[in-house]
């Protein structure tokens, strides 16, 4: 695409196909403003860029310039941030066009973006089971075919999950490879803004334009931006490792019967596999839910009413506002994770669980330094133990919707890059396939994507 | 027979650090803007913004630690203090707690009561200062500005080595005048650039145990140090003499009534829940940057009042006035190498010198060069005392060289004998009486004849010239 008028064609096909599965919810953005938006974007973007014309949908709890970003939650409903995030900026600069702020878990906590405070999303395939979550928008708009890329975010899994759910492409990239400046905080040391695209091509080429150095985030690595590999003809020198861990005696039949098929694929394409062991493995989600809500807690501190979002019923003084604001403001999952954070960080409890949970997360990390040490490149294994589930099934008990991160949230813990790719499907649902790779080698790990996403059959049953 | 009660003070002084821009933005951190002017998404504590910290402030804030004589760490942790307030944008401060910058430094000052002392520096930490709360502007309603929100700010924790208010004071004086020195801070208590919170018990002179101590906030004058300390102190001493026992609480100065009051316990009680600020990696310090910046530190002022008795052969007192501030002995210094007068430079700068900078705004006027001419033409016996006073007084207002000023005023002393003997003559002749006693002994009259004869000559006559032709002429 070069021409101006090719752009504008594009945001007005792109308008039309995000209108026609408005049914799915996956959008936040109106549609009127959407449009408006859209064809000022397509004239005003630059046709030298790499992305140029390509729409972006970006979770809303990524900030913009155009559309509010509310994080999914009332507590900032209305609220237009005054700067872009680097990630959108850089899209911008790529000549992409934002294509809408899409539906997500209030402030990213969650696996079925059903703790949205504004509905939930529905699953492109079946309107009875969830997209996956926290980033189920961005993950049910690809999926429906409506743009070919999304940025979302990961804390635990948030990209990778409702990829798998949803059967396109979602990569969690390391820590400190994109910029968080504009990425709504909820567990700062494991926050990471991830890509969906339709194959691992649309979305390496996006991660490739977001990624790289930016002064205004610290954690963010000195690093030039991620250099694309080229297709490789085979896996010859590769070799993939298959925790055990992951692959437990109680992982439905169907994902597993996915997982030999692809993993054959590989052998197939000259791949060495061999099994390893990640032993710290089932302290993982235990960890996480200390470390991530201990964070939370307190970057979610700044939502008190007194600088902007909305003014909540009762507020007549200072303690009154915060008790309306945050009690009104903040929907149950976000509570329920502030008091958790708020319980392991007080003096007296501290030691026993935010310090001993960081002990662990050296652990964690420490098995995958083992395993890469001793010449394993990269590890195969499910993004999550079963296909999308049913709204409303884990509402009710946290803790299953908790466990619905167990091999994903162990990439975050250690700060890892990881894709999640389709690899089947069982009675129709994608199932999703994850390559864990080694900090900043994303090259390496998304070369091997690109082998197993041009010969695994990704929407035959398994 | 000592006083039966010891106070035990210890100050924790935050300091703000002189940068352009605030510890974890690019705002200004100009004082004195309209409110919410200075500000953007970080400092504002946006949804999304992260901070980035100011390498200026970090090598300011190693200045002042190397200068205390602290460890400076090569690794130290940025931690959130969390708690919520108006003027607080995130719910939170970045603060250093459990791995501060620097540890174990000493400030030694001169107490009027113990001579020299040396005072404990606990810690010295970096962290943001919160924006300002605003009671008194709209009825019924706070204002908050946040141009102040994420200035940068050292943390200074004294030990409790301080055995009374005056002691705090001098304290408070000398650390004063050493970041001033090394030029990190401009330490203006009223612009709230150097604020100081007083830890405060007291004990039965001989004990040896610390007892219960409170802490005293909202001094925000220098000249309140002392009186709030004072005030508390005594409260302290009243209640354990009545029976009653001092609680661990924090108590509010009133400057006004010059009286403390406790803050409203649901006011603290705080728990912080400090943790590793997980958007800011480890501060690690190359050994060459703290290298650096010591190699930045000027002369520290007691090394310099030290060199200043020990090559000028000044006095403590007179070397202590003129290192008051690094100008007022750069000052001195360049007029004392140039005039060789050392002396007489300390007496000119310790009164005309200060005395008119304090009337200008700190300035001094008359460069170094004019004042060690004017030492130069006294010494000479060009001008008299009284009227090199009036020449550097010209010089000071106009500029202009000291002996064209000199010459311009008509003061050049006349140092001719036949000149001042006409004066001596007249003066004489006009005081028969007053001759007459002194040719009887009354010697102590010479001071006044030499008075007359410099009032006669209007102060152009060289007062040792006269007396002696005075004595010639009444020994005749």
């Amino acid at each position: 695409m070069t021409t101006v008028a090719e752009a504008v064609a594009t945001a007005r096909a792109t308008v039309e196909r995000l209108t026609k599965v408005k049914r799915l919810h996956g959008l936040l953005t109106p549609t009127t403003e959407l449009r408006k938006s859209l064809l000022q974007q397509a004239q005003a973007a630059h046709p030298s860029g790499v992305l140029y014309g390509m729409p972006v949908v970006v979770k809303d709890n990524i900030c913009t310039l155009d559309f509010t970003t509310t994080c999914g939650s009332k507590v900032l409903e209305g609220w237009r941030a005054p700067y872009d995030a680097t990630a959108v900026a850089r899209l911008r600069a790529a000549g992409a066009l934002i294509a809408g702020k899409s539906n997500c878990d209030e402030f990213a906590m969650g696996s079925s973006t059903e703790h949205s405070a504004y509905g939930r999303v529905l699953h492109p395939l079946d309107k009875t089971r969830v997209p996956g979550g926290s980033s189920g928008g961005s993950a049910a708009l690809v999926g429906a075919g409506a743009v070919p890329a999304a940025l979302g975010s990961e804390t635990g899994g948030s990209v990778r999950q409702p990829a798998a759910f949803c059967g396109v492409v979602g990569i969690k990239p390391t820590y400190g490879r994109v910029s968080r400046y504009g990425l709504v905080a909820f567990g700062s040391s494991l926050d990471q803004i991830g890509v969906f695209g339709r194959s691992v091509h649309d979305a390496a080429r996006v991660l490739s334009v977001i990624s790289g150095r930016d002064p205004r985030d610290a954690t963010c690595e000195d690093r030039d931006p991620l250099r694309l590999p080229t297709v490789p003809e085979s896996l010859q020198g590769f070799v993939i490792g298959l925790p055990k861990e992951y692959f437990p005696a109680e992982l439905d039949p169907a994902v597993r019967r996915a997982c030999d098929r692809a993993i054959r694929m590989m052998r197939e394409l000259g791949a060495a596999v061999r099994e390893v062991s990640l032993p710290h493995t089932p302290y993982a989600v235990p960890t996480y839910y200390v470390i991530a809500p201990a964070e939370a807690s307190s970057n979610l501190a700044r939502y008190d009413g007194v600088r902007y979002g909305p003014r909540f019923n009762g507020a007549t003084d200072l303690r009154s506002l915060y008790r309306s604001t945050r009690g009104q403001g903040f929907g149950p999952e976000v509570r329920r994770r502030i008091l958790v954070g708020t319980y392991v960080l007080s003096s007296g409890y501290y030691d026993a669980y935010y310090r001993r949970a960081q002990q662990m997360r050296a652990l964690i990390a420490q098995d995958f330094r083992n395993v890469f040490d001793r010449g394993v490149d990269l590890l195969f294994t499910p993004t999550v133990p079963s296909p999308a589930f049913k709204a409303g099934e884990k509402l009710a008990d946290p803790i299953a919707m908790y466990m619905s991160d167990i091999f994903t949230v162990t990439a975050n813990l250690a700060g890892l890059p990881a894709i999640s790719l389709p690899i089947g499907r069982v009675k129709g649902l994608p199932i999703g396939g994850q390559l864990i790779g080694q900090a900043f080698l994303e090259d390496e790990m998304i070369e091997a994507a690109y082998a197993l996403e041009r010969v695994v059959p990704a929407t035959d049953e398994a | 027979m000592s006083p039966p009660w010891e106070t035990i003070i210890g100050l924790e002084t935050h300091v703000q650090l002189r940068t352009k821009s605030k510890m974890f933005c690019g705002c200004s951190t100009a004082f004195g803007a309209p409110p919410n002017t200075q500000v953007c998404p970080v400092c504002l504590g946006l949804p999304g913004a992260l901070p980035a910290a100011n390498g200026a402030a970090i090598g300011l804030a190693v200045r002042g630690a190397l200068a205390l004589g602290c460890t400076v760490h090569p690794k130290s942790v940025f931690a959130r203090k969390n708690y919520f307030y108006p003027d607080l944008p995130k719910g939170y401060q970045i603060s250093q707690f459990d791995q501060p910058l620097a540890t174990d430094g000493t400030l030694s000052f001169l107490s009027s009561e113990r001579g020299v002392v040396n005072a404990g520096v606990v810690r010295l930490h970096i962290e943001e200062d919160a924006g300002k709360s605003i009671h008194d502007r709209f009825p019924k309603a706070t204002a908050v500005d946040l141009n102040r929100s994420g200035v940068p700010l050292i943390e200074i924790v004294g030990g409790p080595d301080l055995r009374s208010p005056a002691e705090a004071r001098a304290y408070l004086q000398t650390l004063k005048q050493l970041l001033e020195y090394i030029g990190i801070s401009d330490c203006d208590m009223e612009k709230g650039s150097l604020r100081v919170d007083a830890n405060v018990s007291v004990r039965r002179t001989g004990e040896t145990a610390l007892n219960t101590r409170t802490e005293v906030k909202n001094i925000n004058s220098f000249a309140f140090v002392e009186k709030a300390l004072t005030v508390e102190r005594d409260r302290q001493v009243a209640l354990i003499e009545s029976g009653g026992a001092v609680t661990q609480q924090t108590m509010l100065y009133d400057s006004k009534e010059n009286s403390v009051r406790p803050q409203r316990s649901k006011e603290e009680s705080h728990d912080y829940r400090y943790f590793p600020d997980p958007d800011l990696p480890p501060l690690v310090l190359t050994p060459e940057f703290v290298a650096e910046q010591q190699s930045e530190l000027p002369e520290l002022p007691g090394a310099k009042r030290d060199r200043f008795v020990a090559s000028y052969g000044l006095s403590r007192e007179h070397a202590t006035v003129v290192t008051a501030t690094r100008a007022v002995a750069d000052y001195f210094e360049t007029v004392a190498k140039t005039s060789a007068e050392h002396q007489a430079a300390a007496n000119w700068v310790m009164t005309e010198a200060l005395a008119d900078a304090k009337d200008h705004n700190d300035q001094l006027r008359v460069s170094p060069a004019a004042l060690s001419q004017i030492i130069g033409l006294v010494k000479g016996g060009t001008l008299s005392h009284q009227a090199a006073k009036r020449v550097f007084a010209e010089v000071a207002a106009k500029g202009g060289d000291p002996r064209s000023v000199a010459e311009s005023l008509g003061v050049i002393q006349v140092a001719d004998t036949n000149v001042v003997a006409g004066w001596v003559t007249d003066v004489l002749g006009a005081h028969a009486p007053e001759v007459g006693r002194y040719k009887n002994g009354e010697t102590k009259l010479m001071s006044f004849f030499v008075g007359q004869v410099m009032r006669a000559s209007k102060g152009k006559a060289d007062p040792k010239l006269a007396q002696r032709v005075l004595e010639e002429k009444l020994a005749s």
